[in-house]
C-alpha cells in the first residue's frame, strides 16, 4: 500500500505568540478533496503553506508521500503543486516564460510542449507571450493554477482557488477538479464558495480554534 | 543544482534585460558619485590617480547595494519566490543563481565606472588591466556573496532599503579596504605588489560564498 500524500499530526504554528494551528492532525488520501472553510484568519493559508513546506510547523509531524518534510522536503516538492492568494510568477516574464521557468525548475522534459499543453488550458494561448503584469486577474489565476499542474502533481493544495475567475473559468477549473479526484490525485483546497466545494469535495473540514472539525 | 541556478539566472539575466531597472538606477548613481568625488577633490593631474581606487571601491560598494536590493525586490513581487520554494529546487542553488546574477551586474556595472573613473582621474589603465579585472572580480564576488545573501534577510523588512546598506557595510570592510590596497597596488607596481590584499579578498570570497551556500535555507524560509 503506497505512502498517504498527506499524513499530519498534532501540527502547531504560532504567529505573534497566538497559535494559529494548534494541533492540527490531517490525513488525506489519493483520490480525496478535502475542503477546508473556517472564518477570515482561521489559519486556512498557515495550514496550506505548512502542507506546501513552505512554512515550518512549530511541532508536529508532518509526512508527505510518506517523506518526513524535515528530511526530505525536495522529494515530497516534486509530486505536490500549490497555489496562493498570488500568483508565484514574475510579473515581467510573459506567462509562456513563466512556465518555462518552473518546467526546468522541476526538470520537466519536452518542457516546450508542456507548457503550451498548459497555456492551452488554460485558455492563455492568444496572451502566451504578453507579460504577466497585462492580465486580468482571471487570466492571472488561470496562469496559477496552469503552474502548479505542469508537474503533474499527485497532491494539489489551492488556497482560494476561484478567487478572481469568472464564471466560465471557475466551471473549467471545476471540471478538472473532478478529473483529477478520479485520477486519484488528492487536493486540499480553501474557499468561502460553499455551493462550489459541496460539489466538488469528498470531505469538509472547518478550521475552528487551530483545530480541524469534520463535517 | 546547476540545471536549477542556471535557470535562475537565466530567468533574472531576462527579466533585466526587459526592464533595466536595476542597471539603470545604479548606473546613474555610479556615474554621479564618480564625477562628485572627481569634483570635490579637484586634484590637480599628477595627483589624481592617487585617488582612483578609493573612489571606485566607494562608488561600487554604494552602486551594488542599490543593483543587488532590486534584485530581491523581484521575487517579492507576486509572490514568485514562493514558487521557486515549492519546487524541488536546492536552495543553495538559488542562492547560487542569484549570485551569478548579481556578479554579472556588478560585472557591467565595474566595466562601466572604472573606465569612467580612469579618465576623470587621468589614470592609464592598459599596462594594468589582467591584473586589475582580477582584483575586480574578486572584490565583485566577495561583496556579490555577502550582499545576496544579507538581501534576502532584509527583503522582507519594511525599511529595506536602510536595513540592507546598515547590516551590510560594517562587514564589507575587509572587501573594502582589501579592494583599495590591492587596486593601489597593482596601479604602482603590478600584480606581485597586491599579495596580500588579493589573499584577504580570495579568503573572504570563500567563507562568505560557503556561508550562503549553507546558510541561505534558513534565511529564505519563514
Amino acid at each position: 500500500m503506497s505512502a498517504p500524500p498527506i499524513a499530519a499530526r498534532g501540527l502547531r504554528r504560532e504567529w505573534g505568540g497566538r497559535a494559529v494551528l494548534a494541533g492540527v492532525d490531517l490525513r488525506v488520501e489519493g483520490g480525496d478533496v478535502v475542503a477546508l472553510r473556517g472564518a477570515n484568519g482561521a489559519g486556512k493559508t498557515t495550514l496550506l503553506r505548512v502542507l506546501a513546506t513552505l512554512l515550518r510547523a512549530s511541532a508536529g509531524e508532518l509526512s508527505l508521500f510518506g517523506h518526513d518534510v524535515r528530511a526530505h522536503a525536495a522529494d515530497a516538492r516534486r509530486r505536490l503543486g500549490w497555489v496562493g492568494h498570488d500568483t508565484a510568477c514574475y510579473p515581467d516574464l510573459t506567462g509562456r516564460e513563466n512556465l518555462g521557468f518552473h518546467a526546468a525548475l522541476h526538470g520537466i522534459r519536452q518542457a516546450a510542449a508542456r507548457v503550451g499543453e498548459m497555456l492551452a488550458w488554460a485558455g492563455l494561448e492568444a496572451a502566451a507571450d504578453r507579460p504577466l503584469r497585462t492580465y486580468s486577474r482571471g487570466m492571472a489565476q488561470r496562469l496559477a493554477l496552469a503552474r502548479a499542474l505542469l508537474h503533474r502533481p499527485a497532491l494539489l493544495l489551492l488556497d482560494e482557488p476561484f478567487s478572481g475567475l469568472d464564471a466560465e473559468s471557475a466551471e473549467r477549473l471545476a471540471v478538472l477538479l473532478a478529473e483529477l479526484r478520479r485520477a486519484g490525485t488528492a487536493v486540499v483546497l480553501s474557499s468561502h464558495d460553499a455551493g462550489r466545494l459541496a460539489g466538488l469535495a469528498t470531505r469538509t473540514a472547518t478550521l475552528v480554534r487551530g483545530r480541524l472539525e469534520w463535517s | 543544482m546547476l540545471r536549477a541556478a542556471f535557470a535562475i539566472l537565466a530567468k533574472d539575466v531576462r527579466i533585466e534585460a526587459r526592464t533595466k531597472e536595476s542597471l539603470a538606477s545604479a548606473l546613474v548613481l555610479g556615474v554621479l558619485l564618480v564625477v562628485v568625488f572627481s569634483i570635490a577633490h579637484d586634484a590637480p593631474p599628477d595627483e589624481a590617480p592617487r585617488l582612483a581606487p578609493a573612489v571606485v571601491w566607494v562608488t561600487f560598494i554604494f552602486t551594488g547595494l542599490l543593483g543587488v536590493q532590486r534584485s530581491f525586490v523581484i521575487e517579492r513581487e507576486h509572490e514568485a519566490l514562493a514558487g521557486v520554494l515549492v519546487a524541488p529546487v536546492d536552495p543553495a542553488a538559488l542562492y547560487v543563481g542569484k549570485l551569478l546574477g548579481n556578479v554579472l551586474l556588478l560585472g557591467v556595472m565595474q566595466a562601466i565606472i572604472v573606465p569612467l573613473v580612469a579618465v576623470l582621474l587621468h589614470v592609464d589603465l592598459v599596462p594594468v588591466l589582467p591584473a586589475l579585472v582580477l582584483v575586480l572580480l574578486l572584490g565583485n564576488l566577495g561583496f556579490a556573496s555577502l550582499a545576496t545573501l544579507f538581501a534576502a534577510v532584509t527583503v522582507r523588512a519594511r525599511a529595506r532599503e536602510v536595513m540592507l546598506p546598515v547590516l551590510l557595510l560594517p562587514l564589507l570592510v575587509p572587501v573594502l579596504v582589501g579592494g583599495v590596497k590591492a587596486t593601489q597596488a597593482v596601479l604602482a607596481g603590478g600584480l606581485a605588489a597586491a599579495g596580500e590584499p588579493l589573499a584577504v579578498l580570495a579568503a573572504f570570497d570563500v567563507i562568505f560564498t560557503t556561508a550562503g551556500v549553507l546558510l541561505f535555507e534558513q534565511v529564505v524560509r519563514d
